[in-house]
Protein backbone atom coordinates (compact mmCIF):
# COMPACT_ATOMS: atom_id res chain seq x y z
CA UNK A 1 0.00 0.00 0.00
CA UNK A 2 1.10 3.38 -0.71
CA UNK A 3 -0.32 6.68 0.47
CA UNK A 4 0.26 10.25 -0.48
CA UNK A 5 -1.05 13.06 1.66
CA UNK A 6 -0.82 17.06 0.10
CA UNK A 7 -3.04 19.99 0.48
CA UNK A 8 -6.31 19.76 -1.62
CA UNK A 9 -5.69 22.40 -4.00
CA UNK A 10 -5.66 21.50 -7.76
CA UNK A 11 -1.77 22.71 -8.00
CA UNK A 12 -1.46 19.67 -6.71
CA UNK A 13 -3.06 17.18 -8.88
CA UNK A 14 0.18 16.87 -11.05
CA UNK A 15 1.89 15.34 -8.18
CA UNK A 16 -0.78 13.20 -7.00
CA UNK A 17 -0.74 11.92 -10.83
CA UNK A 18 2.75 11.20 -10.79
CA UNK A 19 3.29 9.82 -7.60
CA UNK A 20 0.35 7.41 -8.98
CA UNK A 21 1.98 6.43 -12.14
CA UNK A 22 5.15 5.38 -10.24
CA UNK A 23 3.76 3.08 -8.47
CA UNK A 24 1.68 1.97 -11.65
CA UNK A 25 4.62 1.69 -13.96
CA UNK A 26 6.55 -0.69 -11.77
CA UNK A 27 3.68 -3.31 -12.34
CA UNK A 28 3.17 -2.90 -15.49
CA UNK A 29 0.49 -1.68 -16.03
CA UNK A 30 -0.25 -0.59 -19.51
CA UNK A 31 -0.16 2.98 -20.83
CA UNK A 32 -3.85 2.93 -21.38
CA UNK A 33 -4.76 1.99 -18.17
CA UNK A 34 -2.42 5.19 -16.42
CA UNK A 35 -3.98 7.56 -18.53
CA UNK A 36 -7.57 6.72 -17.35
CA UNK A 37 -6.58 6.69 -13.86
CA UNK A 38 -5.02 10.25 -14.25
CA UNK A 39 -8.04 11.31 -15.86
CA UNK A 40 -10.14 9.53 -13.01
CA UNK A 41 -7.54 11.92 -10.67
CA UNK A 42 -8.01 15.32 -12.18
CA UNK A 43 -11.66 14.92 -11.45
CA UNK A 44 -11.91 12.94 -8.05
CA UNK A 45 -9.05 15.02 -6.63
CA UNK A 46 -10.00 18.30 -8.65
CA UNK A 47 -13.76 17.97 -6.84
CA UNK A 48 -11.93 17.48 -3.56
CA UNK A 49 -9.80 20.56 -4.37
CA UNK A 50 -12.84 22.85 -5.51
CA UNK A 51 -15.70 21.21 -3.19
CA UNK A 52 -14.92 19.56 -0.53
CA UNK A 53 -13.27 22.30 2.06
CA UNK A 54 -15.49 25.65 1.81
CA UNK A 55 -13.68 27.99 4.00
CA UNK A 56 -10.31 27.30 2.91
CA UNK A 57 -7.75 24.15 1.58
CA UNK A 58 -7.59 21.40 4.24
CA UNK A 59 -5.81 17.94 3.07
CA UNK A 60 -6.42 14.81 0.80
CA UNK A 61 -4.95 11.49 1.13
CA UNK A 62 -4.76 9.54 -1.85
CA UNK A 63 -4.20 5.76 -1.37
CA UNK A 64 -3.09 3.14 -3.94
CA UNK A 65 -3.47 -0.85 -3.13
CA UNK A 66 -2.07 -3.32 -6.06
CA UNK A 67 -3.48 -6.89 -6.37
CA UNK A 68 -0.62 -7.91 -8.67
CA UNK A 69 -2.09 -11.06 -8.91
CA UNK A 70 -5.89 -10.10 -9.78
CA UNK A 71 -3.89 -7.49 -11.72
CA UNK A 72 -6.39 -4.17 -10.25
CA UNK A 73 -5.60 -1.18 -8.98
CA UNK A 74 -7.61 0.06 -6.05
CA UNK A 75 -7.23 3.81 -5.13
CA UNK A 76 -8.73 5.85 -2.58
CA UNK A 77 -9.80 9.62 -1.75
CA UNK A 78 -9.88 10.48 1.96
CA UNK A 79 -10.45 14.15 2.69
CA UNK A 80 -11.88 15.39 6.17
CA UNK A 81 -14.26 17.79 3.55
CA UNK A 82 -17.72 18.21 3.92
CA UNK A 83 -19.98 14.85 3.20
CA UNK A 84 -20.29 14.67 -0.20
CA UNK A 85 -21.48 10.86 -2.07
CA UNK A 86 -20.70 11.06 -5.85
CA UNK A 87 -22.47 7.79 -6.19
CA UNK A 88 -25.83 9.76 -5.36
CA UNK A 89 -25.91 12.18 -7.72
CA UNK A 90 -28.21 11.19 -11.00
CA UNK A 91 -26.42 10.73 -13.89
CA UNK A 92 -26.27 13.31 -16.80
CA UNK A 93 -28.05 13.28 -19.85
CA UNK A 94 -25.64 12.82 -22.28
CA UNK A 95 -28.01 13.53 -25.23
CA UNK A 96 -28.63 16.98 -24.99
CA UNK A 97 -27.35 19.55 -27.56
CA UNK A 98 -24.74 21.69 -27.70
CA UNK A 99 -27.13 24.64 -26.63
CA UNK A 100 -28.56 22.49 -23.48
CA UNK A 101 -25.59 20.66 -22.08
CA UNK A 102 -24.15 21.32 -18.82
CA UNK A 103 -21.04 20.18 -17.69
CA UNK A 104 -21.34 19.49 -14.11
CA UNK A 105 -21.38 15.77 -13.41
CA UNK A 106 -19.66 14.62 -16.69
CA UNK A 107 -16.70 14.00 -14.55
CA UNK A 108 -18.19 11.51 -12.12
CA UNK A 109 -19.69 10.00 -15.07
CA UNK A 110 -16.77 9.95 -17.21
CA UNK A 111 -15.00 8.16 -14.35
CA UNK A 112 -17.52 5.68 -13.38
CA UNK A 113 -17.95 5.03 -16.88
CA UNK A 114 -14.05 4.37 -17.60
CA UNK A 115 -13.06 2.57 -14.28
CA UNK A 116 -14.36 -0.70 -13.04
CA UNK A 117 -16.08 -0.23 -9.78
CA UNK A 118 -16.67 2.94 -7.95
CA UNK A 119 -17.62 2.97 -4.12
CA UNK A 120 -17.78 6.09 -1.20
CA UNK A 121 -17.93 5.78 2.32
CA UNK A 122 -18.38 8.28 5.19
CA UNK A 123 -16.81 7.69 8.53
CA UNK A 124 -15.19 9.18 11.06
CA UNK A 125 -16.17 13.15 9.45
CA UNK A 126 -13.72 11.84 6.24
CA UNK A 127 -15.16 10.95 2.99
CA UNK A 128 -13.95 7.54 0.96
CA UNK A 129 -14.09 7.44 -2.49
CA UNK A 130 -12.35 4.24 -3.73
CA UNK A 131 -12.08 3.45 -7.29
CA UNK A 132 -11.02 0.47 -9.35
CA UNK A 133 -9.47 -0.61 -11.88
CA UNK A 134 -8.47 -3.67 -13.89
CA UNK A 135 -4.92 -3.43 -15.99
CA UNK B 1 0.27 20.68 -21.60
CA UNK B 2 1.64 22.74 -24.83
CA UNK B 3 -0.45 24.88 -27.16
CA UNK B 4 1.00 25.39 -30.39
CA UNK B 5 -0.95 28.13 -32.86
CA UNK B 6 -0.87 28.53 -36.89
CA UNK B 7 -3.02 31.13 -38.00
CA UNK B 8 -3.64 30.80 -41.66
CA UNK B 9 -5.94 33.44 -43.17
CA UNK B 10 -9.02 32.60 -41.22
CA UNK B 11 -7.94 29.56 -40.65
CA UNK B 12 -6.24 28.57 -36.53
CA UNK B 13 -4.62 24.94 -35.88
CA UNK B 14 -4.16 24.69 -32.15
CA UNK B 15 -2.24 21.71 -31.81
CA UNK B 16 -2.24 20.34 -28.15
CA UNK B 17 0.55 18.08 -25.91
CA UNK B 18 0.06 16.68 -22.28
CA UNK B 19 -3.05 16.57 -20.88
CA UNK B 20 -6.51 18.92 -21.17
CA UNK B 21 -7.22 19.00 -17.60
CA UNK B 22 -8.38 21.10 -14.59
CA UNK B 23 -4.43 22.44 -13.97
CA UNK B 24 -3.98 23.14 -17.89
CA UNK B 25 -7.53 23.74 -19.16
CA UNK B 26 -7.51 27.50 -18.28
CA UNK B 27 -4.70 28.31 -20.77
CA UNK B 28 -7.02 26.98 -23.92
CA UNK B 29 -9.74 28.52 -22.50
CA UNK B 30 -7.23 31.91 -22.72
CA UNK B 31 -6.56 31.02 -26.03
CA UNK B 32 -10.35 30.14 -27.21
CA UNK B 33 -11.29 33.16 -25.41
CA UNK B 34 -8.81 35.97 -27.39
CA UNK B 35 -8.00 34.67 -30.45
CA UNK B 36 -11.24 33.49 -32.42
CA UNK B 37 -12.05 37.10 -33.65
CA UNK B 38 -11.73 36.73 -37.62
CA UNK B 39 -11.17 32.99 -37.31
CA UNK B 40 -14.15 31.00 -39.49
CA UNK B 41 -12.20 28.00 -39.26
CA UNK B 42 -10.44 26.31 -36.35
CA UNK B 43 -9.02 22.54 -36.27
CA UNK B 44 -7.79 21.22 -32.94
CA UNK B 45 -5.52 18.87 -33.48
CA UNK B 46 -5.20 15.83 -30.67
CA UNK B 47 -2.17 14.09 -32.48
CA UNK B 48 -0.18 14.33 -29.29
CA UNK B 49 -2.67 15.05 -26.59
CA UNK B 50 -2.99 12.06 -23.54
CA UNK B 51 -6.08 12.53 -22.19
CA UNK B 52 -8.72 15.26 -21.74
CA UNK B 53 -10.83 15.44 -18.30
CA UNK B 54 -14.09 16.99 -17.82
CA UNK B 55 -12.71 20.72 -17.29
CA UNK B 56 -11.42 20.26 -21.05
CA UNK B 57 -14.41 19.18 -22.45
CA UNK B 58 -16.07 22.18 -21.19
CA UNK B 59 -13.60 24.38 -23.18
CA UNK B 60 -14.41 22.68 -25.77
CA UNK B 61 -17.77 23.51 -25.99
CA UNK B 62 -17.57 26.87 -25.22
CA UNK B 63 -14.84 26.96 -28.13
CA UNK B 64 -17.38 24.73 -30.11
CA UNK B 65 -20.71 27.52 -29.35
CA UNK B 66 -18.55 30.66 -30.27
CA UNK B 67 -17.60 28.94 -33.60
CA UNK B 68 -21.13 28.32 -34.52
CA UNK B 69 -22.06 31.30 -33.20
CA UNK B 70 -20.03 32.83 -35.94
CA UNK B 71 -21.12 30.39 -38.51
CA UNK B 72 -17.54 29.17 -38.12
CA UNK B 73 -16.65 25.84 -38.46
CA UNK B 74 -14.91 23.43 -35.77
CA UNK B 75 -12.82 20.50 -35.80
CA UNK B 76 -11.22 18.03 -33.90
CA UNK B 77 -8.44 15.86 -35.30
CA UNK B 78 -6.44 12.60 -34.89
CA UNK B 79 -8.01 11.69 -31.46
CA UNK B 80 -6.70 9.14 -29.75
CA UNK B 81 -8.40 5.58 -28.22
CA UNK B 82 -8.97 7.41 -24.66
CA UNK B 83 -9.80 10.58 -26.23
CA UNK B 84 -12.09 8.86 -28.17
CA UNK B 85 -13.86 7.04 -25.35
CA UNK B 86 -14.57 10.06 -23.28
CA UNK B 87 -16.34 11.85 -26.34
CA UNK B 88 -18.24 8.54 -26.88
CA UNK B 89 -19.44 7.93 -23.14
CA UNK B 90 -20.21 11.97 -22.86
CA UNK B 91 -21.94 12.06 -26.12
CA UNK B 92 -19.48 14.44 -27.52
CA UNK B 93 -19.17 12.63 -30.21
CA UNK B 94 -22.61 13.95 -31.47
CA UNK B 95 -21.96 17.67 -31.16
CA UNK B 96 -18.19 17.97 -32.37
CA UNK B 97 -16.87 16.96 -35.91
CA UNK B 98 -14.37 14.60 -35.06
CA UNK B 99 -11.61 13.34 -38.20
Amino acid sequence: MKELTVKAVVENIPRVTAFLEEALEQVDCPMKAIMQIGLAVDELFGNIANYAYPDGAGSATVRLEIDEAAREASLTFIDEGVPYDPLAKEDPDVTLSAEERQIGGLGIFLVKKTMDGMRYERSNGKNFLTITKKY
Amino acid sequence: MNITKNLNGTSLEIALEGRLDTVTAPELEDVVKRELDGVNALVMDFSKLDYISSAGLRVLLSAHKIMAGKGGEMKVTNVNEIVREVFEVTGFEDILTIE
